[in-house]
């Protein structure tokens, strides 16, 4: 963090490479998120269909696909 | 980077809470539409053989679980949605043409809603259970995400084409240049990306339609609360003398000094 200007809350920062990087690992986690809830078919987790039951109504209910 | 950090933060609980008040409207316009969907595929299960992945058959969860875990899904999902929006609006800010944060927010906000919810809805629309072919899961899954970024494209070039006129050119032409460039894209990826027309003939069409309008309902409840909080959120400065959980990144500005844009320079 640079301490040449005060840190403002709504500061609309330069696109450093800094900043990009740490977008893409915040898109990449979130992401990652996005496909447990949404589309994981007990593929990656490792609860076997668990969390693919317990999220069922949301997945139908946000539109994604579904068996 | 701590602007990044507290702006990411506003949207993950801006997506937090959106997505309780989506779930909320989910479990009501939503759940009874479920149920019925289901106790047809319970009728209609034993005719068919099961491939292994049948939903309802091991019962890994009850009934009374999925409801609730339909709050954790519409919540998760919301702070995913949130924290994307927070992060493109970090990145997109300084090229949205608006001196007003709210206004860009909720500009992105809009323009996600019309590009991830809407463009892909209208060629793959929410299915209730008992709808949809197992057997072509990844085909529709692949084809889904691929409209969702295409959508995304097609509010792009709807934003290319306002730009591309010049600013003093009236606004039906600027208009018309940005559903222009909308439409292109948009026509284009309906007729390359394939259709699934997997309803069943005997499924009640009332009832599809009904369980679909809930489904779009709860992504424009949630995307409209996502926009609004994360808006409001922004505009709030946490500017209180025993603030719980003081921002990361120092002292904030006052909110009025903020949303004037004390570096753009005044125009008369």
């Amino acid at each position: 963090m640079s301490s040449s200007t005060p840190a403002r809350t709504l500061a609309h920062p330069a696109i450093s490479a800094r900043l990009l990087w740490l977008a893409l690992a915040v898109v990449a986690v979130l992401s990652l998120l996005t496909y447990l809830v949404a589309f994981d078919q007990g593929a990656v987790s490792q609860s076997g269909m668990y969390l693919h039951e317990l999220m069922h109504d949301g997945r139908h209910l946000l539109g994604v696909p579904c068996h | 980077m701590p602007s990044f950090l507290s702006v990411l933060l506003r949207g993950l609980l801006a997506g937090l809470v959106a997505g309780l008040i989506a779930g909320t409207f989910a479990y009501f316009a939503g759940e009874p539409r479920i149920d019925a969907a289901i106790a047809i595929e319970e009728q209609a299960t034993h005719s068919e053989p099961t491939t292994g992945e049948d939903h309802h058959e091991d019962e890994l969860v009850s009934r009374d679980g999925q409801r609730a875990g339909l709050f954790l899904a519409t919540g998760l999902f919301g702070v995913a949605m949130g924290g994307m929006l927070a992060t493109a609006y970090v990145l997109l800010r300084r090229r949205l043409r608006t001196r007003d944060d709210g206004r860009a927010a909720l500009l992105l906000a809009g323009g996600a809603l019309l590009g991830a919810v809407v463009v892909p809805f209208l060629k793959y629309p929410a299915n209730p259970p008992a709808v949809g072919n197992p057997d072509t899961i990844n085909q529709r899954t692949g084809s889904y995400l691929l409209l969702v970024v295409l959508g995304l494209v097609a509010v792009w070039a709807g934003a290319l084409g306002h730009r591309a006129l010049r600013p003093d050119a009236p606004d039906w032409q600027r208009a018309a240049a940005a559903v222009g460039g909308f439409l292109l894209v948009t026509v284009v990826a309906y007729t390359v990306l394939p259709s699934f027309h997997e309803v069943p003939d005997d499924f009640p069409a009332a009832l599809l339609w009904d369980f679909r309008l809930a489904s779009l309902g709860t992504q424009l409840v949630l995307w409209t609360g996502i926009g609004l909080l994360f808006a409001a959120l922004l505009s709030w400065s946490g500017r209180r003398p025993t603030a719980a959980a003081p921002l990361p990144g120092g002292e904030p500005v006052g909110a009025d000094e903020a949303r004037d844009g004390v570096d753009a320079p005044a125009r008369p």
